[in-house]
């Protein structure tokens, strides 16, 4: 076994000799030709090269997507026309109404968007802090516990999807607890509310474990002596969490909020297996919204999706812009 | 309220045991039960028989019908036992039902058929895994493709992004150049920027390189993470830079440098940066789900999801094929779960 285990070793190291020299054969002789000064330009380019064309390039193009109508795909196919793809989507006689909305469908999404992400984000950092803070007592068997609660952060969306749904379904495992409680089965996934419900829960249950990370390694940088000094002054232990805990917390608290509320708001592949965006359009989402009018569907309508795409990323862009605002303020307040 | 406080408060160090240890606990324990609860549900469910899995209210373990093989009859009968008309009760085989009537055979003398009320049987059932729902995924489906297909993205993808974001991070990190500052602030400010932002350009751009309907569509967008380079670069930064002096004083071209000094050295972060990789490309789904529109080019997540939304759900072969789905991740997991926490907790990155 451990003869398989240094072979497989030398024989690993001696691939990535055997490229590394390879690759060397162009870097070498491009090196003497551009000279050691513009060497990090060279390294830098392949990165940079895929980065411009699927991220950069793209986000400009977008802008011109949604500036454009018609069915085509390629730009030059694509009448111009300004604005109107915007006030198509944000034609509304009541924001709190989709159904008056001329793109109502967007405002749907709108809607349950937000309903999704203040509960969910809520719950969350809630759920989080109980977690982290019953963490950050002596444990025994710490670590397990902890990956205890990371392990479904790392399970694929539609995994987590599947799982949930074989436990929702009609006959599943939920229905014979209550029936076995005396109550009557629910058909939780049919019901619009109960829908929005669980996809609530489910992205909880999935997420939680990465926040209760950050928010542990939070508490643990806490020195321990505010909390010995704190005793010595004769504190209760509800002055010391107040007094202590909690203003030191901040910081860690506003990272993870803002780091929830982009990812909340970005919700889709568990809830798309799930629910599909159903029962009607119970949990039909803002990157449903994108997704179902832009690809899933017989006539594309890529400027729509383009608009709303840029209005979802004029969002998330606010949210980073706050918390760079406030790791910045936050870092100041610590020094 | 103070109690809760204590509760939540109480750090290391004291002895002795204490009412709120035994509520963290419970809550621990709870809590281990609503995390993997749900798992272990998944992996019990996967090994039940079409039969078992339509069963109300289910079963917890895998439970199979018994059968019989009786002479004079060609398929194995299934086994009942029986309550007689004297109270008495038998074990015999099905032959076949009528309405509410069976026939049923005595497995030691199949010569005479017995006719029953069906309500006077009950199946004799036994613990047995339904391996079959796994081999059947994998022989009947395309789901050994499905899988070809999840790796092949997954280590090509990961391979890429570990060279060409080390690369820009031994750049970004190692050298004095113009623009350095502008072109680390720019790929640092794309963090956030999630692919469901950018989709319909991004698909515009694959389809000019005729990368639809191609794996390589699916990996290149991918590869340049702006967290791999900003990880990278971090921990590049603590590398002294009279390390790569001395090479260059000994004649040492900058990609040997890049190579047999820095990249060595960087091991740890270049670890860390692998594990993430593999995680998100084996779990992403809506890029893969645009890209990819035929099935034989499926990965794992998109295929799952395609078969579970077909009209008649065939549970147990979208059981198994969950499970094998998560188990890779999940044997990563249980192997290197130290390091993947301790690693989110430093860093604080989550694609």
């Amino acid at each position: 076994m451990s003869i398989l285990a240094t072979l497989s070793s030398k024989l690993a190291q001696g691939v990535y000799v055997l490229l590394m020299n390879i690759f060397g054969l162009v870097m070498e002789p491009l090196q003497r030709l551009i000279g050691v000064r513009r060497m990090p330009y060279l390294f830098l380019l392949p990165n940079l090269l895929i980065f411009g064309i699927f991220i950069l390039f793209p986000m400009v193009l977008n802008l011109y997507f949604a500036t454009t109508s018609g069915t085509a795909l390629f730009p030059q196919e694509r009448p111009f026309v300004g604005t109107a793809n915007f006030e198509r989507l944000y034609a509304c006689q009541d924001y709190f109404n989709p159904v008056t909305c001329q793109e109502d469908r967007f405002w749907r999404a709108v809607h349950n968007t937000t309903v999704f992400v203040a509960l969910q984000v809520g719950g969350m950092i809630l759920i989080s802090l109980t977690t982290a803070l019953v963490l950050n007592r002596k444990i025994v068997a710490r670590g397990f516990f902890r990956s205890v609660y990371f392990y479904p952060v790392l399970l694929s969306p539609v995994v987590v999807a599947l799982i949930w749904k074989w436990i929702l379904q009609r006959d599943g495992l939920l229905n014979a607890l209550l029936v076995g409680l005396g109550q009557e089965p629910v058909q939780f996934l049919l019901s619009g509310t109960w829908a929005m419900a669980w996809i609530i829960i489910i992205s909880i249950w999935a997420e939680m474990g990465f926040y209760t990370l950050i928010l542990l390694a939070g508490l643990q940088s806490i020195p321990s002596e505010l909390y010995d000094a704190g005793a010595v002054d004769g504190t209760s232990s509800t002055q010391r969490f107040r007094h202590i805990t909690l203003p030191l917390l901040m910081p860690t608290m506003m990272v993870v909020l803002i780091l929830a509320l982009i990812r909340s708001v970005q919700q889709f592949d568990k809830v798309f297996v799930l629910t599909g965006g159903g029962p009607g359009t119970a949990t039909f989402l803002l990157v449903q919204y994108i997704y179902s009018t832009g690809f899933a569907t017989q006539i594309p309508r890529f400027g729509m999706a383009a608009a709303a795409s840029v209005t979802l990323g004029a969002v998330l862009l606010i949210a980073t812009i706050i918390q760079l605002r406030l790791g910045r303020s936050s870092e100041r307040h610590l020094a | 309220m103070s109690t809760l406080v204590t509760f939540f408060t109480r750090r290391r160090g004291r002895r002795r045991w204490h009412a709120t240890d035994i509520l963290a606990y419970l809550y621990l324990l709870i809590g281990v039960v609503v995390m993997f609860g749900p798992v272990l549900w998944l992996v019990l469910s996967s090994f039940k028989t079409p039969a078992a899995l339509l069963e109300f209210p289910p079963t917890l373990l895998p439970l199979a019908q018994k059968t019989v093989v009786v002479p004079g009859y060609a398929e194995p009968l299934r086994l009942f036992d029986v309550t007689m008309a004297d109270g008495s009760i038998r074990r015999l085989a099905q032959v076949r039902r009528v309405g509410l009537q069976a026939q049923m055979v005595d497995p030691a003398g199949p010569d005479e058929i017995i006719r029953v009320h069906i309500d006077q049987r009950s199946e004799v059932r036994h613990f047995r895994l339904a391996t079959e729902n796994y081999t059947e995924a994998f022989l009947r489906f395309n789901f050994a493709i499905y899988l070809r297909n999840s790796v092949v993205v997954t280590v090509t993808a990961t391979l890429i992004t570990l060279l060409i974001n080390s690369m820009a991070a031994f750049a970004l990190s190692k050298y004095r150049f113009r623009g350095r500052n502008a072109i680390f602030l720019i790929i640092i400010s794309t963090l956030m920027i999630p692919i469901s932002v950018i989709l319909v350009p991004v698909y515009l751009v694959i389809t000019q390189v005729g990368w639809v309907n191609n794996l390589w569509g699916v990996i290149i967008p991918a590869a340049a993470t702006p967290t791999g380079v900003f990880l990278l670069r971090q921990y590049m930064l603590t590398i002294p830079d009279e390390l790569l002096d001395s090479g260059r004083i000994d004649g040492a071209s900058e990609w040997r440098l890049y190579w047999q000094i820095v990249l060595p050295l960087a091991a740890p972060a270049l670890a860390v940066l692998a594990i993430f990789s593999v995680m998100w490309r084996w779990n992403d789904f809506l890029w893969p789900l645009i890209v990819l529109t035929r099935s034989e080019l499926f990965t794992l997540q998109v295929g799952l999801a395609a078969f579970q939304g077909e009209l008649q759900i065939q549970w147990h072969y979208v059981l198994a094929m969950t499970v094998l789905t998560l188990l890779p991740i999940t044997l990563v997991f249980a192997l290197l779960q130290r390091f993947i926490t301790t690693g989110i907790a430093s860093t604080g990155v989550k694609g």
